[in-house]
């Protein structure tokens, strides 16, 4: 792989991203969205806390009153959530758009490895990802307005959600491929991505071996061991195998493409 | 510089290109002709690398087309047929871009990029929007992309489709200027395109190779290709009956009759055969008017006409 090339496609897509609006369309989207839950989030825990001055049973129950249980985590669940419908935005038109209009063709015929195009597109992807993310850290960063939330909590969400949406990408990604019709491509990549995410729903009904793989195979699982500060090298390498998984997939799609003519 | 063996392409079972063999020297000009639907464009889309064959072999520059397709890729710049570009660019911005994909030095980018938009004529819309230009200013921002890295193979299928006459004049002469030493395929369905620039044609015709030589050539060696018109004030069948009876000549066809009685007669002769001196003697003894005499060289629409419908016709 050629480090250059793999700058030039990403600073092309990248910029693509931006010239086109389509990352201000959905980054200004995500921060509004998620702003309004947190202001929500906020709002209920100040009620909570009100009361509990009044009524010191609740005061007892510690975790109500913590705010890294209380706001944190369910902000972080819920950006999760909002990341899952709005990064299948985002990758709907990387490979899709390319066969669409033809510029495949071309950028088939340079000499350029699929690597070096699927990864460019891929980090630009990242890009825009880390900046919707960098603007939600206003919001714990309000937190220190009122109270001490705790650091380590926040800071590996923070990973579980780039790691979460660096996965929802690729995945994305994929979709992209083996279509030439946006819409398909995002349709396809919000349903997989439900799949996923729900499959952690029947971990609950399934005998308890089962249970677990399931559960280890559901894509948010992994995001509320790491929202609560635990760091388990375990997680880390599911999305690492996730994201590997659907790149390799992307880099067949393209090369079946090809000799299918 | 280009050798083709037994090229074969299917697209599932429809066989879209069967057993094409044709080779282009350094530095040639060769027309790719062919109706639509003959696979030219998958015949490029397979030099170009852009999908395997389904059998034979394609080398470009010693290089085969499957196996080593990075350095193919690395000679080649190609116009694909609708002249795909990044409509969110800019023009100056996408040339650079290809320029580095192809492997220009970072160094010396915006000197190719400036050269080659001074040899395509694109210094007026060099910031503009691709997506904003007229057809014609696509095209060469097509065109300008295919010759940023100086490649010395040029593959363009159907460069001038969808222009106007003026554009299409100007696009033949910029591609004219530009060949320069490099070796080049151009398609077309546009004879006189073919016929003016390239040096050797071939011809294709649903998948299949019927003519390779020089537009020159391929009109002479068409069977029908010596024809002499002749008109003449007479009675038809008397005068198709004597023409037809001067040595040499194989069919007379009355192509036109008029009122006043002077009709227009194909007369198609044998080759070598020097009919045209033989005829007015003939006219004058049978005391009819000979009003006109020419002698009809084939064109290259002759030789394409005449090879794609015999081909329908087997
Ligand atoms: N991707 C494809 N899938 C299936 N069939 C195809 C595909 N591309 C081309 N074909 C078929 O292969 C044949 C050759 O097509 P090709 O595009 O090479 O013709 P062409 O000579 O370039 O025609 P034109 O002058 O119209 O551009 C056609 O019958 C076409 O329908
Ligand atoms: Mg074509």
């Amino acid at each position: 792989m050629n480090p250059r090339n793999l700058g030039l496609i990403y600073r092309r897509e990248l910029k693509s991203f931006y010239t086109s609006f389509i990352a201000y369309a959905v980054i200004a989207v995500f921060l509004a969205i998620t702003g309004y839950l947190f202001y929500n989030l906020l709002a209920t825990f100040s009620v909570l806390s009100f009361q509990a001055q009044a009524n010191p049973m609740l005061a007892k129950q510690y975790n109500l009153l913590n705010v890294n249980e209380t706001v944190v985590r369910p902000l972080f669940g819920n950006i999760s959530m909002i990341l899952l419908l709005m990064m299948p935005l985002l990758t709907m038109k990387l490979l899709a758009d390319e066969k669409k209009s033809g510029t495949m063709e071309l950028l088939l015929t340079f000499p350029l490895r699929d690597t070096e195009v699927v990864l460019g597109k891929y980090l630009a992807c990242l890009t825009v990802l880390a900046t919707m993310l960098a603007g939600t850290v206003t919001y714990p960063a309000l937190l220190y307005l009122w109270g001490r939330p705790e650091l380590m909590p926040i800071a590996t969400g923070y990973l579980g959600l780039f790691l979460l949406g660096a996965a929802f990408i690729a995945l994305g990604i994929f979709t992209s491929s083996v279509t030439e019709n946006q819409v398909i491509a995002a349709s396809l990549a919000v349903g997989m991505l439900f799949f996923f995410w729900l499959m952690s729903y029947s971990a609950v009904f399934a005998s308890p071996d089962l249970g677990r793989i399931i559960s280890y195979l559901a894509v948010n699982d992994h995001l509320q061991s790491l929202a609560k500060g635990v760091l388990d090298t375990e997680d880390i390498i599911y999305y690492g195998i996730f994201i590997l998984l659907f790149l390799f997939l992307t880099l067949r799609a393209i090369e079946s493409g090809r000799w299918r003519g | 510089m280009i050798e083709v063996e037994g090229l074969t392409k299917r697209y599932g079972s429809h066989l879209a290109i069967d057993d094409i063999s044709f080779s282009v020297a350094k530095g040639e000009i060769l027309g790719f002709l062919g109706p639509n639907g003959a696979g030219k464009t998958t015949t490029m889309r397979i030099l170009t690398c852009f999908f395997p064959a389904t059998g034979g072999s394609a080398r470009v520059a010693g290089y085969d087309c499957f196996e080593d397709s990075m350095e193919v890729r690395r000679r080649i710049g190609y116009l694909p047929e609708n002249v795909p570009l990044y409509v969110d660019m800019k023009v100056d911005e996408y040339l650079s871009f290809v320029a580095g994909v192809k492997g220009v030095d970072a160094g010396a980018t915006a000197d190719r990029v400036a050269r080659t938009m001074h040899e395509c004529g694109l210094e007026d819309v060099s910031g503009r929007i691709i997506g904003q230009l007229s057809k014609g200013y696509r095209q060469r921002v097509g065109l300008a992309q295919a010759l940023v890295a100086d490649p010395e193979i040029l593959i363009l299928d159907e460069p001038t489709i969808g222009l106007d006459p003026n554009q299409i004049r100007d696009i033949r002469k910029l591609i004219g200027e530009l060949a320069g030493a490099r070796t080049v395929i151009l398609c077309s369905h546009i004879l006189p395109e073919i016929s003016m620039v390239c040096g050797r044609v071939v011809i294709i015709n649903k998948g299949r190779l019927v003519a390779i030589d020089t537009p020159e050539n391929l009109a002479r060696q068409l069977h029908h290709a010596a024809t002499i018109f002749v008109r003449v004030a007479g009675p038809a069948e008397d005068v198709v009956a004597a023409l037809g009876g001067i040595p040499g000549v194989r069919e007379v066809e009355v192509e036109a009759t008029h009122g006043d009685g002077a009709n227009g007669y194909v007369v198609a002769v044998d080759e070598g055969a020097d009919v045209r001196r033989a005829i007015p003697p003939v006219i004058v003894e049978h005391g009819w008017d000979l009003e006109e005499i020419r002698a009809r060289e084939a064109s290259l629409e002759d030789v394409f006409v005449e090879l794609v419908t015999s081909e329908v016709a087997a």
